[in-house]
């Protein structure tokens, strides 16, 4: 009585399973063949690289070794574009989170007046495209004297994040209880005391989360690092990158290499924090 | 009463240092960094880049300049076509990853990469893809058929489809999570009265899911569709806007103009994008603003 029911049952258990990897596979696929192909690139000798075989006769790190030494044309600055995109992007994390810590707290803690406009004005950036704005932005760095200089690059950064990290951290510092700081105060603490010592411990989920959001923009970033950079020794990777294809004899698996090494950060970074981000990150999205 | 009361506080109101209290001129303080960001690179900029599109033969130019016609029809064929597709497959896999099982918890920590990565070296690694010469894809379509494969990124629509597509596969999975979060936030309980009252799967869509999901699914196309606006990358770094420049798009017009040094014609095509973007900002603050 009992065993047919309970075949019957792992019948449609396995349907539902077919049907979900019958989404799952291609989902899967989709997502890994642009990666893996670079991948395949970068461990394939040049003379495999176009065979369209799945995996490499003789897989090598010889790519590898070459850009690490530095010895192509394409690749004679790489150690000083790996240390602008390092620089710049730690610049950016460093300084979103300063100006928008600030700004949060003043907005959340303190209610300074206008602070909701302040606010509201901040998130209408995102209501320009990052193209659209790019433009006039190019020609502004000119007008300040900083372009092909990092400062140009990293202030843009920090201007596209910063809206996006107050508000996460607006609604994070919402969350904490009135009474801690009124709390603060009975005991005679200052604003700053309450800002370093109440806030900002309580605050850290969330500044690990914007920090590391800012960091990865900031390294990510293509366009604006291709219009305000444009001296070899002061670009970042992902514009000596786009320099490859300017040539018609462009070493792919040297390119797709550099690419191997310059997408690995990010990609660490992503995961090593990815509880923070998520959590951190998409809280706000569902009150909308 | 009261009211006289403040309106006579109001006459009689001290100077302004005096009125503020230590918090507040902390929070001025506090807020004026980012005001003066603000103020230097955004304001400035937008203010200055109208200035610099006043001029009418700008937009005599720009009519008369056949690629600026054709980038925007690419680029409303971007966002109505590419954007809603997007958005309907990110509603779909949402539901797949909401599944509680072990390989599509593992499958959606893969899935995020796109994302997770930059997309410089992803998209030039499709370009060589479907390199007709040397690409893998022709590579292997020569080898079961016997014939050449297609010359990919030389057919306009062909091209502008893959752009199309590498924007969706860099942007689908951060969409996916959004609306996965919006799915989880669905009280499980709905369910579970709806699976005793034999409702269908459709069903449960249609009277659970989409109701509680339809305001963030249209404000999550509405925003896409302004950020895709200026998705440089995209078009960029896989057509590079050819061939023969049919597949630009407004963003990669613009800046096609500024490498150019026409400076005020690129900011007169972003001002003639403006039909595109104010309306969808309009629908987004009366969404947000409910």
């Amino acid at each position: 009585m009992k065993l047919p029911g309970l075949s019957e049952f792992s019948w449609r258990d396995v349907a539902t399973e077919a049907r979900l990897l019958l989404i799952g596979i291609p989902v899967f696929l989709w997502t890994m063949i642009p990666i893996y192909h670079m991948f395949l690139f970068a461990i394939s000798p040049k003379e495999d690289a176009f065979s369209g075989k799945l995996w490499p006769d003789h897989p090598t790190l010889h790519n590898f070794e070459i850009v690490f030494k530095q010895q192509h044309y394409f690749l004679r600055d790489f150690y000083a574009q790996f240390w602008n995109s390092l620089v710049i992007a730690a610049a950016v994390g460093v300084l979103t989170l300063v100006i928008a810590t600030a700004a949060a707290f003043s907005i959340s803690r303190l209610r300074v007046p206008g602070g909701r406009i302040v606010l509201n004005l901040a998130l209408f950036t995102y209501f320009i495209p990052a193209a659209f704005l790019a433009v006039p932005m190019y020609r502004t760095m000119g007008n300040y004297g900083l372009l092909n200089n990092h400062w140009s690059l990293i202030l843009a950064m920090v201007t596209i994040a910063s809206p996006y990290a107050i508000w996460v951290l607006k609604q994070a510092s919402d969350k904490l209880p009135v009474e801690l700081d009124e709390a603060a105060v009975m005991d005679g603490a200052t604003t700053l005391q309450i800002f370093r010592m109440v806030y900002l411990p309580l605050m850290m989920p969330s500044l690990v989360a914007i920090g590391t959001y800012a960091v990865l923009l900031a390294w990510n970033e293509y366009l604006y690092a291709f219009l305000l950079l444009s001296n070899d020794r002061e670009i970042t990777l992902p514009v000596a990158l786009g320099n490859f294809l300017a040539a018609d004899d462009s070493p792919w698996e040297l390119l797709m290499t550099t690419g191997f090494i310059y997408a690995l950060p990010p990609a660490a970074v992503y995961y090593a924090f990815r509880r923070y981000m998520v959590g951190g990150l998409t809280a706000g999205a569902v009150k909308s | 009463m009261a009211i006289t009361l403040s309106g006579d506080q109001a006459l009689a109101a001290p100077p302004l240092s005096s009125r503020l209290t230590p918090a507040q001129v902390w929070g001025i303080a506090l807020l004026a960094p980012y005001l003066l960001v603000f103020l230097a690179f955004v304001v400035y900029p937008v203010c200055y880049g109208l200035w610099l599109a006043r001029a009418p033969s700008n937009y005599v130019a720009l009519y008369h300049d056949p690629i600026f016609a054709r980038a925007a029809v690419n680029t409303l064929i971007f966002l109505v076509i590419g954007i809603n597709i997007k958005m309907l497959i990110a509603l779909v896999l949402s539901g797949f990853f909401a599944q509680q099982r072990t390989w599509i918890k593992w499958l959606s920590v893969i899935f995020i990469l796109p994302w997770a990565v930059p997309s410089i070296p992803t998209i030039l690694s499709v370009r060589f893809m479907f390199n007709p010469e040397w690409g893998v894809i022709n590579h292997l379509i020569f080898s079961f058929t016997g014939d050449d494969g297609p010359n990919w990124l030389n057919d306009p629509t062909v091209a502008l489809t893959m752009a199309i597509g590498v924007h969706i596969w860099k942007s689908l999975p951060f969409w996916t999570l959004i609306l996965i979060t919006g799915r989880l936030a669905i009280p499980h309980d709905l369910f579970e009265a709806a699976e005793v009252d034999g409702a269908s799967w459709w069903q449960k869509f249609r009277f659970i899911t989409w109701p509680s999901m339809q305001t963030l699914y249209i404000t999550c196309t509405l925003l896409s569709m302004i950020w895709t606006l200026g998705d440089f990358n995209s078009v960029y770094l896989l057509t590079g806007g050819g061939p023969a420049d049919l597949t630009h798009v407004l963003a990669t017009l613009g800046i096609r103009y500024l490498r150019l040094d026409q400076l005020s014609l690129a900011m007169a095509s972003i001002v003639c994008a403006m039909p595109f973007v104010l309306p969808l900002v309009y629908f987004m603050m009366k969404r947000l603003s409910r």
